[in-house]
């Protein structure tokens, strides 16, 4: 690539012209093609956060068992005994829509490399998908391909797959989501950060050699989609899980030793963020040679090899007496190894290749002057709350319920789980499917963690601020409906093109709104991901601020899940109005998006929430689903379903319409089924908290309050048909 | 007894068959590296599951290849026992010590999701711990498990007692539905004629504890807890 540095091709690299005046004033010259390269994905959106950075600032990240907030390459929590549970959600949307199976598993391979370089065992992955309109031909295939390449990577490396959302929405039409989580254990005592630090320390690369893919994947990444972005195919990698296998064991047999000063993964933009990260995190400069990087093809420029984002791949700095052992455990697993440089105290980066340097450049200015942008936002206009006393039932309350578990936000998603290993390793409690969150014990110990990925994206849509705050409280209150104690959050806040003020106003509200929460509910962020540009011929997604929440049970025996056993008292905990705005029954049944989401009340859900823990913990709760998409009768439908027995439900309050009272999507609600509804509703009653008796369980029918009666087993073929149907 | 469980880079269930074999037996099972040559003093050797190299050649086709197989020769000529669980199983059957093949999942799908196992008979070494008839639930996790033999050799292993489970349903009859991955015969598992090889796809070292979902693997393990 023999091409002139000007203002033209640094357009071409998507920066600015006043960055590239930037770039001018640091070096103060013309930069090589290398060096516009490094600062063209440094201050990619992808890399550098600019227009998300002056918000993120808003959200809590702070509490007492928090270990490593954001900044590292994962978040980490104090879980007891010892240990942390490291965690991160990623997005890997742009690449997923161009080649859905490799994007989707570089995208697990990415997510896995940030929690291990921590020096923690991944051992769960989950994710968040959002697609297009099922009948939209490509939808299929996206889909397909996604969850092969999800599944393909996961089974492989060996990490259980344990739970995830689908949500389809025409606004994904061109632009699907793909946010992969995945969660570590580690000693608490033994992280590993990624501030490099000992001039003369060894720089070190592990893993698999370095090709020509992926180059400028993080620009691409930060730029709205055309209907040619089929050609960007080439900026997509390959990933590969068997070395990613090789690469977690080699690198926690090396971290059980004192040789790792730093350590970072090479994911995007490779090279170049790794090692300017690392070193600009320190303080301190490097020298690379790049002659001495493994490499997969010949004839690679420095330009190629600093930007390709080939897969597998990590860079460390390791005490030099140290080097000799550490280059034999990678010979044992059989991943290349080589010193391609060395840390200096000149504060800047300088790459060289045969001979020549390619690239030299001072790190404190490319990281401190990195672009930050105050860009405008625009509120987006509040919708009114709609009566549900003036929105007409014309369906019934059974029809209806058949229609809504066969919807494909509604349906059985078992078709997907089938095809992830979801039990690998042996320590999985709750399955995808059985409960609110999956349970993983932890090998060894008692305790496990709950875990679960959550957003309404529709919420957000009509209400970013209340759609932020109900995000953030589903995920807390998935967590407490299995028993367990929600520590904290990772986010992956999925918006269009933030130079568009009503996407930015969308943006801030969704922060403003997920910090109310965090703030109330002691629920702090450690870690996340910001996916901006997700918009395809100028038209923007849902906003889409997907919570990857983790919680912890001091005892794994104590989880419940969702099935329910029968001869037991149906409890719903939590206030009921009524809220059909933004329902799916609005949705799916009256064929209406409208109205303001239904408002979450930060202080009832703290309570419910900490009322129905305090009941699992006390042995008093069988089953236990939150009531989300769908509402109360969906919920209760759910739960019959996960186990096969039916329920017999009691009649709705006078004052509230009957498919209000079902089908509203109130927050902060839970369904128990208990052996002594008395006694939990006394003791609801004591802490202040609404509760009522609902109905009882038994047989195999689910009897409606109206009379009606439907087979769990119809339910069951309905909730299965659709993806059955689609996918053959 | 003593188990050792034999680990090629790729391979990722070791863990839950240490896990296992540990929960039955007491006693913690020697971890051997593919490239270690003595497995002398073993009574079991466990050949577990995962993606050996990465299964980018056929399953199991690379592993089987592996130094350490000699060793394993040796061992089931000493008449030590061998089991060889999903990838394991592929590569026993690669390396010829079983009969058959076994071939992409019928639905060209990676397969995740539990399965029901009929005990085809209880006077082995492995299923002595098992009742007589009995269906155990199993947890299938694979890509490639669909048993595949020509028919003469189907004949020989039904003739000779050598199918060990069988794919049926939670009432113990086979049918093709309970056979997800299209299995000839239903077949989920096989023996050698000395019955000191099994070859089994689902894992039943999964199903050992009760919090996991289930204990029904557990007799599997009980048998060589002696």
């Amino acid at each position: 690539m023999q091409r002139n540095v000007n203002q033209a091709l640094a357009s071409e690299f998507g920066l600015s012209p006043s960055e590239y005046a930037s770039i001018l004033a640091i070096l103060n010259r013309t930069p090589s093609l290398t060096e516009l390269g490094v600062f063209s994905v440094m201050w990619s959106e992808h890399c550098s956060y600019k227009s998300s950075r002056v918000w993120l600032r808003q959200l809590p990240t702070r509490a007492p068992w928090v270990l490593h907030g954001p900044g590292e390459n994962a978040g980490a929590v104090d879980i007891g005994e010892g240990l942390a549970a490291v965690f991160k959600m990623e997005s890997h949307n742009h690449p997923s829509f161009i080649e859905p199976y490799q994007g989707a598993a570089t995208g697990v391979g990415g997510i896995l490399r940030d929690v291990f370089t921590m020096g923690a065992r991944p051992i769960a992955n989950l994710n968040a998908l959002r697609f297009g309109r099922p009948d939209n031909p490509i939808t299929k295939r996206l889909l397909d391909g996604v969850v092969r390449g999800i599944g393909g990577y996961g089974n492989c490396v060996g990490v259980p797959t344990v739970g995830g959302e689908i949500n389809f929405h025409p606004a994904y039409d061109g632009n699907p989501l793909v946010n992969a989580m995945t969660v570590g254990i580690a000693p608490s005592d033994r992280i590993f950060l990624s501030s490099a630090a000992g001039v003369g320390n060894p720089v070190v690369y592990v893993g698999s050699k370095t090709g020509r893919d992926g180059i400028h994947g993080a620009t691409m990444a930060s730029a709205e989609f055309t209907a040619d972005s089929g050609e960007k195919r080439p900026t997509v990698q390959v990933g590969d899980p068997f070395t990613e296998k090789l690469l977690i064991e080699a690198c926690l047999e090396l971290m059980k030793t004192d040789a790792i000063v730093a350590i970072q993964d090479m994911g995007a933009a490779g090279l170049t963020s790794s090692s300017i990260e690392m070193a600009g995190k320190g303080s301190v400069g490097l020298e690379l040679d790049l002659d001495n990087v493994p490499q997969r093809e010949t004839g690679m420029t420095a330009y190629e090899m600093m930007l390709s984002e080939s897969q597998e791949r990590m860079l460390m700095i390791l005490r030099p007496d140290r080097q000799e052992l550490a280059r034999k455990i990678f010979e044992k697993w059989e991943l290349d190894f080589a010193v391609i440089g060395h840390l200096t105290d000149t504060g800047r980066i300088v790459v060289r290749q045969h001979g020549q340097v390619e690239a030299d450049i001072p790190l404190g200015p490319l990281n401190d002057q990195a672009p930050l942008y105050h860009r405008p936002t625009a509120e987006t206009t509040k919708q009114e709350p709609l009566n549900p006393a003036r929105i007409e039932d014309r369906v019934g309350l059974g029809a209806a319920l058949q229609r809504l578990v066969a919807c494909p936000d509604l349906c059985s998603r078992a078709w997907v789980w089938d095809q992830y290993d979801a039990t690998v390793r042996g320590q999985t409690v709750k399955r995808p499917g059985a409960a609110d969150a999956a349970v993983v014990k932890i090998d060894g110990h008692k305790l496990a963690l709950a875990l679960t990925t959550d957003c309404t994206p529709r919420y957000c849509a009509a209400d970013p601020e209340e759609g932020g705050r109900q995000a953030v409280a589903e995920a807390w209150r998935n967590l407490t409906a299995v028993g367990a104690r929600p520590l904290a959050l990772t986010d992956n806040l999925n918006f269009g093109n933030p130079e568009k003020p009503e996407v930015m106003g969308q943006f801030a509200a969704v922060i403003r709104g997920m910090a109310s929460a965090c703030e109330a509910l002691n629920f702090p962020v450690v870690s996340g991901n910001v996916s901006l540009y997700n918009e395809t011929e100028g038209r923007s997604i849902l906003p889409t601020p997907a919570i990857g929440g983790l919680g912890v049970l001091d005892d794994a025996a104590t989880a419940v899940g969702i099935a329910l056993p029968p001869w037991l008292d149906i409890v719903l905990i939590g206030v009921t109005k009524g809220w059909l705005g933004q329902s799916l029954w609005l949705r799916e049944i009256a064929g209406r998006e409208e109205g303001a989401p239904p408002p979450v009340d930060l202080a009832a859900e703290r309570a419910a929430g900490d009322f129905v823990r305090s009941q699992i913990a006390n042995g008093m709760v069988r089953a236990c689903h939150d009531v989300s998409d769908g509402g109360l009768l969906v919920a209760v439908a759910e739960m019959a379903m996960a186990s096969g027995t039916g329920a017999r439900l009691s009649a709705h309050p006078r004052d509230i319409p009957g498919h209000a009272f079902w089908f509203g999507e109130d927050q902060g609600r839970y369904v128990l089924a208990v052996p002594d509804c008395g006694i939990v509703l006394r003791a609801a009653e004591a802490v202040n908290v609404s509760a009522v008796r609902i109905g009882t369980s038994g047989g195999r029918d689910l009897t409606l309050p109206d009379g009606a009666t439907i087979s769990v087993e119809a339910l069951r073929d309905a909730h299965a048909r659709f993806f059955r149907t689609w996918m053959g | 007894m003593k188990a050792g469980i034999i680990v090629f880079p790729g391979i990722n269930r070791e863990r839950d068959m240490a896990i296992a074999l540990e929960r039955s037996s007491g006693h913690v099972p020697r971890m051997i590296w593919h490239t270690e040559t003595d497995l002398s003093g073993l009574d079991l050797v466990v050949i577990p599951g995962g993606f050996s190299y990465g299964d980018y050649l056929r399953c199991g086709a690379m592993a089987a290849q592996s130094p350490i197989m000699g060793a394993v020769r040796l061992h089931v000529a000493r008449g030590g026992y061998l089991l060889g669980a999903c990838n394991g199983f592929q590569i026993v059957v690669e390396a010829g010590l079983l009969p058959g093949a076994l071939l992409r999942n019928a639905s060209l799908r990676f397969l995740a999701m539990d399965c029901f196992l009929r005990v085809e008979r209880t006077d082995t070494a492995f299923t002595n711990q098992y009742q007589r008839g009995q269906v155990a639930r199993a947890v299938l996790a694979h890509g490639e498990g669909n048993y595949f033999a020509d028919d003469a050799t189907l004949d020989r292993l039904d003739a000779e007692g050598l199918v060990a489970f069988r794919y049926v349903t939670p009432a113990g009859e086979v049918t093709s539905e309970a056979c997800l991955n299209g299995s000839a015969r239903n077949i989920a598992g096989i023996y050698s004629p000395d019955r000191r090889i099994l070859g089994l796809m689902p894992h039943l070292e999964n199903l050992v504890d009760p919090l996991m979902g289930g204990i029904d693997g557990k007799p599997l393990f009980d048998a060589f807890a002696a």
